[in-house]
């Protein structure tokens, strides 16, 4: 089966215009809010300045990094595990949970289990998950992945959601009131958290000074499920390591700020031991990340916070969805992790772009995600994942282009095909001409009129 | 001072009027400018698309054709910023760095190198400024909204010396058109909705005519205004600085 | 090679020259003075609720008045509040703190940038305990309350914690169409009262 592209995606999410509409502007407002908190803060692009340099120093002696973490966090009891891959990944949680005969478990939000497709992994083992975070428990009843990072469902309408908690909570029909579909949903997971004695996390920062973790929600669900379980297993990308505790006052400050324009998020959770008799696993996992350390032109999208800001402020984003990017981190940034993942997949993302540059711009740890963009296109190209459609084209412009006789025959036949013959190019077949006219045909190019009026200079 | 006009392949065919203006407003401020003829294009379709190793000879010829001059200036921020950021020749890797880094974009060169502050056009006219991307974000030509930093913007002063003229206040006053180069085939539908965003902005500020640095962005809005049959029209800002012609 | 191993010489192989780590001393000058102030203005602006009191005896008249304490379940672990909170509580088995209406706690030190309160393990009674209750007070000295997350850090120190968090806030969500609604998981309202 053919996997839909980019453009054949946003194609079937432009389908209703006004829905467009209404995804741009819930996700520019939030752009908007981002702007305000930001300009609140006098330093705050030398605190970017500061968050990129921390991270780069980070990749730059991780495996250090990686042992002192690993060496601090046994010492404070913690339990570490090392995973190659997803399917590694995945097999520890299986293991852990089967060695405790626990056949159910509650989640809190990590990319990085959507990345390894963890659920279904589970499922298909017989465990039962139920995610926590309210975006991200709608989208799985809807049997849909997360269309953001940081808003799972915000591709989804609050009636939609209604519906969706009518049929599985219970709540009356019709009812759309978010007030009461999140009141229906802390009843439910309540009795989740109670009931569970495993739950897994995400982590945001990881310190080796310290080996602690840093886990941060506005709903609490992480620390809910992690107190009242028995075992807490927190998974992380390798990459997630700071050097330093006092680094966490610089990546608080912009994380919530560039998320949400919230001054930090209502919780930020530091677990340095497991509790009392309780345990708490922490997996490491690799999955491609060392390859793109390795990737001098790439290495920098490994400084990923997962704020999500480059989603909302992208025009290309906002008016064609998060599902348009068929993978678990969508947008600008998702287009330059995916690649690294699987080329062959993933090559049509990074040309989801018109390379604005507002994403890197907005990015509290200054990746330079649209030059990425145009970096990876043209590996993307080299390594023979571009169409034979196109790269004709390609080469016959560059033939042209190159050869001033040529191009001025070309361009004087463009001019005269659209003048006198304007169906040749102005039809279904032209993707310009569906929604566009085409620019009116003047009587002479620039060249011809420089040659006549200002004959001096010849 | 010898400064070489770049005029871009698509305005020299389907906007020549704006290379005209250009020209004119250079040699009105007494620059003594010349147009190499045998001029095509920067290489940047190809090299956005993916095929940047298919530029060679699109560079090799805008070197030959731009060498000897104190600045090349263009009425466009996206073919510059290409020029700036990948023009490089491999038998002259030395005059091809100097020909990027002594190439401007006209607005800029106006204001920082010719330190432009009397400009004799008027423009009674309601105006919407397009910040094309990469003249604002590649070349800093203006403040951009996404940073903690002070506000200016290059085109904004020069348009402020023109008389009569009134310049509105956008709600969304950096955001992308959506043409973004071969995206406006390839993603047809989604730089076509970014298009006719940015026209809803214009359109609700009342603006009789739609400028910006870059045609590109321009000749995107213009095709669907157009095709909506608005009677907003789109104006290069070299012909509004040089004066337009009644 | 076990997957340990094949991990960290990956990464030692691919990894770049070695960069230095900023300096961080300048984000801790020219920062706001009115601490108090900042410190409400912002915890309000997020849900919270800020009162300045003078004594304790002022906090329980406050709550006596706000709550029918004598009808709810009130936990603290502050001797203070004896008069009306349990101090005592089974860790074995934190799930029966699921009644619990109401959790006064102490906190550490507040931060006034963000309207954060820093809660650590040996004063929460049980992790669960600011999560589980409907409704979360919390008690700072007026002197503590720092400008921002820089000063919080260099407070902080290398103190060891099993566990320690920022709490900003009452629990919430806008995962609906960006409607905010407060009382996700954890508490539903947050009242920090500053001695």
């Amino acid at each position: 089966m053919k996997i839909l592209d980019h453009a054949e995606r946003a194609d079937i999410f432009n389908e209703d215009e006004k829905r467009v509409d209404w995804h741009d502007e819930t996700l520019w407002w939030i752009r908007q809010k981002r702007d305000k908190s930001a300009h609140q803060i006098p330093e705050w692009e030398n605190l970017r300045n500061a968050a990129s340099a921390i991270k780069s120093n980070t990749l730059s002696n991780l495996h250090d990094y990686l042992l002192e973490f690993e060496k601090n966090a046994l010492k404070n009891g913690i339990i570490i595990h090392w995973a190659v891959d997803a399917k590694e990944h995945n097999e520890i949680v299986h293991r852990l949970l089967k060695e405790k005969g626990i056949n159910k478990m509650v989640k809190s939000k990590s990319m990085l289990t959507e990345e390894c497709h963890l659920n279904e992994y589970l499922e298909q083992n017989g465990i039962e998950v139920i995610d926590s975070d309210l975006g991200e428990r709608i989208v799985q009843l809807a049997k849909e992945p997360p269309s953001h990072i940081v808003l799972p469902c915000i591709h989804k309408k609050k009636e939609e959601i209604g519906e969706l908690f009518h049929e599985h909570l219970g709540t009356p029909k019709g009812n759309a009131d978010p007030q009461t579909l999140t009141e229906a949903a802390r009843v439910h997971l309540r009795d989740t958290f109670l009931t569970r004695r495993a739950a897994l996390t995400g982590v945001n920062f990881a310190v080796a000074e310290t080996g602690e973790i840093v886990i941060c929600t506005n709903e609490g669900n992480a620390d809910m499920g992690a107190h009242l379980a028995d075992i807490h297993i927190a998974c992380m990308g390798i990459e997630k390591i700071i050097p330093k505790r006092e680094h966490l006052s610089v990546f608080l400050r912009l994380l919530a700020r560039s998320a949400t324009g919230q001054p930090i998020t209502t919780y930020s959770s530091h677990f340095a031991k497991p509790r009392d008799g309780k345990e708490l696993h922490i997996i490491l996992v690799d999955n491609g990340r060392t390859r793109q350390l390795g990737r001098e032109e790439f290495r920098n999208s490994l400084k990923c916070i997962r704020c999500g800001a480059c989603m909302n402020t992208c025009p290309v984003y906002r008016r064609s969805g998060g599902h348009s990017y068929h993978n678990a981190i969508s947008g600008p940034i998702g287009a330059i992790l995916a690649p690294n993942l699987d080329m062959k997949q993933y090559a049509d993302l990074p040309f989801a772009s018109t390379l604005c540059g507002s994403c890197s711009n907005v990015c509290p740890v200054k990746i330079d995600i649209h030059d990425q963009l145009y970096k990876w296109r043209q590996v993307l190209v080299k390594e023979g994942y571009a169409t034979t459609a196109k790269e004709i084209a390609m080469k016959t412009m560059a033939t042209t282009l190159s050869s001033p006789t040529l191009y001025k025959i070309a361009g004087k036949a463009a001019r005269t095909t659209l003048k006198y013959a304007p169906l040749i190019i102005n039809n279904k077949f032209n993707a310009w001409y569906l929604q566009r006219e085409m620019p009116k045909v003047p009587k002479s190019s620039f060249g011809e009129w420089y040659k006549i009026n200002r004959k001096n200079n010849e | 001072m010898k400064v070489a006009l770049f005029i871009p392949c698509y305005v020299d065919q389907f906007y020549p009027q704006v290379a005209i203006a250009t020209l004119e407003l250079l040699e009105n401020l007494g620059i003594d400018v010349t147009y190499p003829s045998s001029q095509t294009c920067c290489g940047q379709p190809m090299a956005n698309s993916g095929f940047e190793h298919l530029t060679g000879g699109c560079n090799s010829l805008f070197v030959k054709n731009f060498s000897g001059f104190d600045y090349i200036v263009a009425p466009s921020g996206s073919c510059v910023l290409h020029i700036r950021e990948h023009l490089h020749d491999e038998n002259e890797p030395e005059l091809a760095k100097h020909i990027a880094a002594t190439t401007y974009e006209l607005t800029s060169f106006l204001t920082d190198i010719l330190k432009v502050d009397v400009l004799k056009s008027s423009f009674p006219h309601k105006v919407g400024m397009h910040q094309s991307c990469h003249g604002q974000r590649g070349l800093k030509l203006s403040q951009m909204t996404e940073l903690n930093a002070p506000d200016f913007s290059k085109p904004g002063q020069l348009l402020n010396l023109v008389k009569d003229i009134e310049l509105v206040e956008l709600d969304r006053k950096d955001e992308c058109c959506g043409f973004g180069g071969t995206f406006c085939v390839a993603e047809e539908t989604v730089s076509v909705k970014m298009g006719k965003d940015r026209v809803k902005d214009h359109a609700k500020h009342h603006v009789e005519y739609i400028t910006g640095v870059d045609l590109s962005c321009l000749m995107h809005m213009e095709g669907i205004l157009n095709r909506q049959q608005s009677p907003i029209k789109i104006i290069h800002i070299a012909e509004i600085l040089n004066g337009v012609k009644a | 090679m076990n997957s340990r191993d094949q991990i960290l010489a990956a990464v030692k192989a691919n990894q770049p020259e070695l960069t230095l780590l900023p300096q961080l001393d300048s984000f801790f000058q020219g920062q706001e003075t009115a601490l108090i102030e900042k410190f409400t203005q912002v915890l309000t602006g997020i849900g919270g609720k800020v009162t300045v009191v003078a004594d304790t005896t002022e906090i329980i008249s406050l709550l006596k008045a706000n709550y029918s304490l004598d009808q709810i379940r009130v936990i603290s672990p502050l001797s203070t509040m004896q008069e009306i909170a349990i101090n005592a509580i089974d860790n074995r088995h934190p799930h029966e703190l699921q009644n619990v209406e109401l959790a006064i706690l102490p906190a550490h030190f507040a931060v006034a940038e963000n309207g954060a309160c820093w809660l650590s393990e040996a004063m929460l009674l049980d992790r669960v305990l600011p999560f589980i209750t409907q409704h979360l007070i919390l008690i700072v000295n007026k002197i503590d309350i720092l400008p921002t997350m820089h000063h919080a850090y260099e407070k902080i120190g290398n103190e060891h914690y099993g566990y320690g968090t920022f709490i900003a806030g009452p629990s919430k969500t806008a995962d609906i169409e960006q409607s905010l609604v407060l009382g996700a998981h954890g508490a539903r309202s947050l009242w920090v009262f500053l001695i």
